[in-house]
């Protein structure tokens, strides 16, 4: 078999630490097992040693994704990060955001969060920094974007956007056929 | 009845004979050219073009009659060689072939001419030539001739040698015998591993594969054509990226290897560097310090423009005391150096070190 190629390198890193900060490290170091990311056809798969070495045994054009996709490099390599990363993210996330029972929907239909659904926020939130969205119920609905720093996001009016979407739980159902 | 059985008895046995001797004599229109050294025989006379065509019954009949003709006509050649029986009365009979005249080809290819070694290289350079040497030298002390070197040589056996004088500057506690030994053991493997290395480069030069020509020489075929035409593209002034492309020539592919950033590291390689390698890495992106220091790039800037300044005016100054002005400065110029670098100089903005 081809070998795929090694690791995202820093542009993923510095994607991925975006939205969960410094403890990114906790999925790399992990005491039960070494753990990877391995890039394979522009996307960044998570995957455990033991997985990685049976996934070697396959021929890259018939591999379909190894592990779990953390997210993907657009075309202009940007990094991009997927829903299917939340259970892993969610529970290092520095900054979060909770959003109030009736834009919940709206969230998971892939709107923007507007000021009026914003319930609650985590201090010294910067502006553009990456975010997980909760619901009140402490339940990770997906990925977002900060748009409005937390002491912008207290003077902003009720129908500005705070956090842009970028992944969120409903995808599931929504392109259930093209998530990896 | 009986008389009419007899005669076709008579007949039968008749057409046998005459078989056999049919079978013996070959009708040919050129004779044959024999070189019985070898036990060759050569039949210039052309096939049946048209029987020989294409595979079959027909063309494996025609092959094995021509081979039974032309074997039956050496055999018969042979058969009049003279011949003898060798191991007196019973034994077999022995034909005394004669020397073979038809040259064989070589069996193996010729073999190439190794490349010179250091002493031969240097020797030419130099144009030392081989002086003649006789091979057997006057010793004065056996009063004959011996050899230059080897058993019994001219000047005595050295393991017998009962006196080995000690030289002007050694150390009087030296053993001399064992220090002559040593030298020649050291002698034998310099010698030695000079005679591999000579023979490490002949065999690595034998083993390089000389590289294809660029230039069209008549006997290449369509994928060295393909290659040539590539580097041929390639090598322009911008590494043929406004090359134009004939109507079907298909776009250059991307390289397997990758680009300079397109190449990765490989995918099971040691886990346990990559996991710290990719720590470290996190561990400099979350600290706050920049990767850059600004004050040490600035002092570092400062410093080499002055050192290239003061070098400047030195040398201005210094073209007419010529080395004896070079000499009496230089004590003086390291101690101003070391005392006068201390202190960065943190006032001075970043774009300023230019104006000094």
């Amino acid at each position: 078999a081809v070998p795929r190629q090694e690791g995202p390198g820093r542009a993923g890193l510095t994607g991925l630490s975006c939205s969960i900060g410094e403890n990114i490290q906790l999925l790399v170091d992990r005491p039960d097992g070494t753990y990877c990311f391995r890039l394979h056809r522009d996307r960044v798969y998570y995957l455990s040693e033991k997985l990685l070495k049976l996934a070697a045994s396959v021929p890259r054009e018939s591999l379909v994704a190894p592990g779990t996709c953390f997210g993907k490099f657009t075309k202009s390599q940007k990094f991009r990060l997927s829903v299917t990363a939340l259970d892993f993210l969610a529970p290092y996330a520095k900054y979060k955001v909770w959003v109030k029972p009736g834009s919940e929907q709206s969230f998971l239909y892939g709107n923007h969060v507007l000021k009026s659904g914003l319930g609650r926020i985590t201090e010294s939130t910067a502006q553009y920094q990456g975010v997980v969205v909760y619901s009140m119920a402490d339940v990770p609905l997906g990925f977002g974007v900060a748009a409005k720093s937390t002491q912008e996001c207290r003077k902003v009016d009720p129908l500005a956007i705070v956090v842009f979407h970028q992944a969120d739980v409903g995808e599931y159902v929504r392109n259930e056929d093209t998530l990896t | 009845m009986a008389a009419v059985r007899v005669e076709a008895v008579l007949a039968a046995a008749e057409e046998q004979e005459a078989e056999k001797r049919r079978s013996i004599t070959v009708e040919k229109e050129l004779e044959l050219e024999y070189d019985l050294g070898n036990l060759l025989a050569v039949d210039r006379n052309p096939p049946p073009a048209a029987a020989l065509r294409g595979a079959g019954p027909r063309r494996e009949a025609l092959l094995r009659a021509l081979a039974r003709d032309n074997t039956q006509l050496l055999v018969s050649r042979l058969w009049e060689l003279p011949a003898e029986r060798a191991g007196g009365a019973g034994g077999p009979l022995v034909a005394q072939l004669p020397e073979p005249t038809f040259r064989l080809p070589r069996e193996k290819p010729a073999p190439k001419p190794r490349p010179p070694t250091r002493w031969e290289q240097f020797a030419r350079l130099k144009g030392i030539r081989r002086k003649k040497k006789t091979s057997l030298v006057w010793d004065e002390q056996a009063k004959e001739w011996r050899r230059r070197w080897g058993y019994k040589r001219a000047g005595g056996d050295p393991s017998r040698a009962w006196l080995a004088e000690v030289p002007a500057g050694a150390d009087p506690e030296e053993d001399q015998f064992a220090r002559l030994r040593r030298e020649k053991r050291e002698r034998v493997a310099r010698n030695e591993l000079n005679r591999l290395r000579n023979l490490a480069r002949a065999h690595r030069a034998g083993s390089a594969v000389p590289a294809a020509p660029l230039h069209p020489t008549g006997h290449q075929d369509r994928d060295e054509l393909r290659r040539v035409a590539r580097v041929a593209r390639v090598s322009t002034a911008s590494l043929g990226r406004f090359q134009p492309r004939l109507p079907k020539e298909p776009a250059e592919p991307p390289s397997r290897s990758g680009g300079k950033k397109r190449r990765f590291q490989p995918l099971l390689g040691n886990l346990a560097a990559e996991r710290s390698r990719q720590l470290e890495l996190l561990r400099d992106m979350g600290s706050k310090k920049p990767v850059l220091d600004i004050t040490r790039a600035v002092n570092k800037q400062l410093r080499a423009e002055e050192a290239e300044a003061a070098a400047a005016n030195k040398g201005k100054k210094q073209s007419k005391r010529g080395k004896r002005g070079r000499r009496q400065q230089r004590p003086g110029r390291s101690g101003k150096k070391s005392g006068g670098r201390r202190q960065p100089q943190q006032q001075k903005p970043a774009g300023g070190g230019t104006g000094g």
